[in-house]
């Protein structure tokens, strides 16, 4: 009896009761707003996963936003060169915790094939990332694989503690 | 209308040794014109019907034995006549200030930051010239046969797209 995957007591009265995080990570991990920082053509792959032939929304991640405020979960699909780098990092600043973030496709992974003087190898190397998804472009599929990976994740994480402490105490609030 | 033949022919005889050549690779035109009187040059082709500048290219000819290490190609359109022809200047690495032809053709404004952010081309005259496509922490050119082409460089701050965002 209950919500799938939550521990709950049912009492006489018709109540039922859980633990606090229990919840708050059953309904993290299963409303995941994306934020696409799509630069190149993964992002169309995305527009797939989300349309109605993939249909992200069964997962629960279909409310794409496009304002860091308002978005958990940033969906870097494409290119980024090092003239986008800072903005990216701007970006994942301005997200409020708790945030994760998927990077999508080959060049935003490792590059790609862009092993030159404008391309980053690796969004790794300005904000920490949670899930990879290999691929040139990487197909519909693979997508709600990550979003399903990252619920996983999001499933065995502690929670009511900051993913980053030490990097979000440094700052003045 | 006029054919590639006597246009060629009459910027030969109104800029005599400024020429250096005229010849035809492949079957386009290509004019080899002196860094001096390029500008000079073009300006002529476009009041003969040259009206559209598509593209400024640059060549690094470090390892082609030239005798000059760099040119610009100058790729011309006229849309009436549909004449295509190429002007070429070779420029030292000593001294690489070429006079610019934004103020003839307004694509040559972005495509000269472009031969500057790539090559090193200075173009005098031109009124905005700084760096488009790399961001402005770059240091070096990067399609210098030189430059070491894998070597990225950090950018900091996001000064080329929205200036009013850094308070620097």
């Amino acid at each position: 009896m209950g919500v799938k995957g939550i521990p709950v007591t049912k009492h006489e009265t018709g109540l039922i009761t859980t633990r606090l995080d229990e919840v708050i990570r059953w309904g993290r991990k299963n409303s995941l707003w994306p934020l696409p920082f799509g630069t190149a053509c993964c992002a169309i792959e995305f527009m797939g996963a989300v349309s109605s032939v993939f249909d992200i929304s069964r997962f629960g991640a279909e409310l794409v936003r496009f304002s860091p405020r308002q978005s958990d979960l940033l969906l870097v699909a494409g290119t980024i060169n090092y003239k986008l780098g800072p903005v990216l990092k701007r970006i994942y600043d301005q997200m409020c915790e708790p945030r994760y973030v998927i990077s999508m496709g080959a060049c935003a992974c490792s590059g790609g094939f862009y092993d030159n003087y404008a391309t980053i190898q690796g969004i790794d190397q300005i904000i920490p990332v949670d899930v990879f998804i290999p691929g040139c472009p990487p197909r519909p599929d693979a997508v709600l694989d990550a979003v399903v990976k990252l619920q996983e994740m999001i499933d065995k994480e502690p929670q009511r503690r900051p993913r980053q402490p030490e990097r979000e105490r440094e700052r003045p609030r | 209308m006029k054919d590639l033949d006597s246009i060629i022919e009459q910027v030969e005889q109104r800029f005599g040794e400024a020429v250096e050549a005229s010849d035809r690779p492949f079957g386009d035109a290509v004019l080899t014109v002196g860094r001096t009187r390029v500008r000079d040059v073009l300006s002529h082709l476009k009041e003969q019907g040259f009206d559209l500048l598509l593209d400024i290219g640059g060549v690094d000819g470090l390892h082609l034995g030239r005798r000059e290490r760099f040119e610009l190609v100058y790729n011309l359109y006229a849309l009436e006549s549909d004449l295509r022809l190429r002007v070429k200047v070779f420029v030292p690495e000593s001294d690489m200030t070429v006079p610019t032809v934004s103020d003839l053709w307004m694509s040559a404004n972005w495509a000269e930051r472009e031969a500057y952010d790539m090559f090193g081309f200075v173009f005098a005259g031109h009124p905005n010239l700084v760096r488009i496509l790399c961001h402005r922490e770059f240091v070096g050119h990067a399609l210098r046969k030189d430059y070491p082409i894998m070597k990225g460089q950090w950018a900091t701050g996001t000064s080329d797209l929205r200036p009013d965002l850094e308070r620097e």
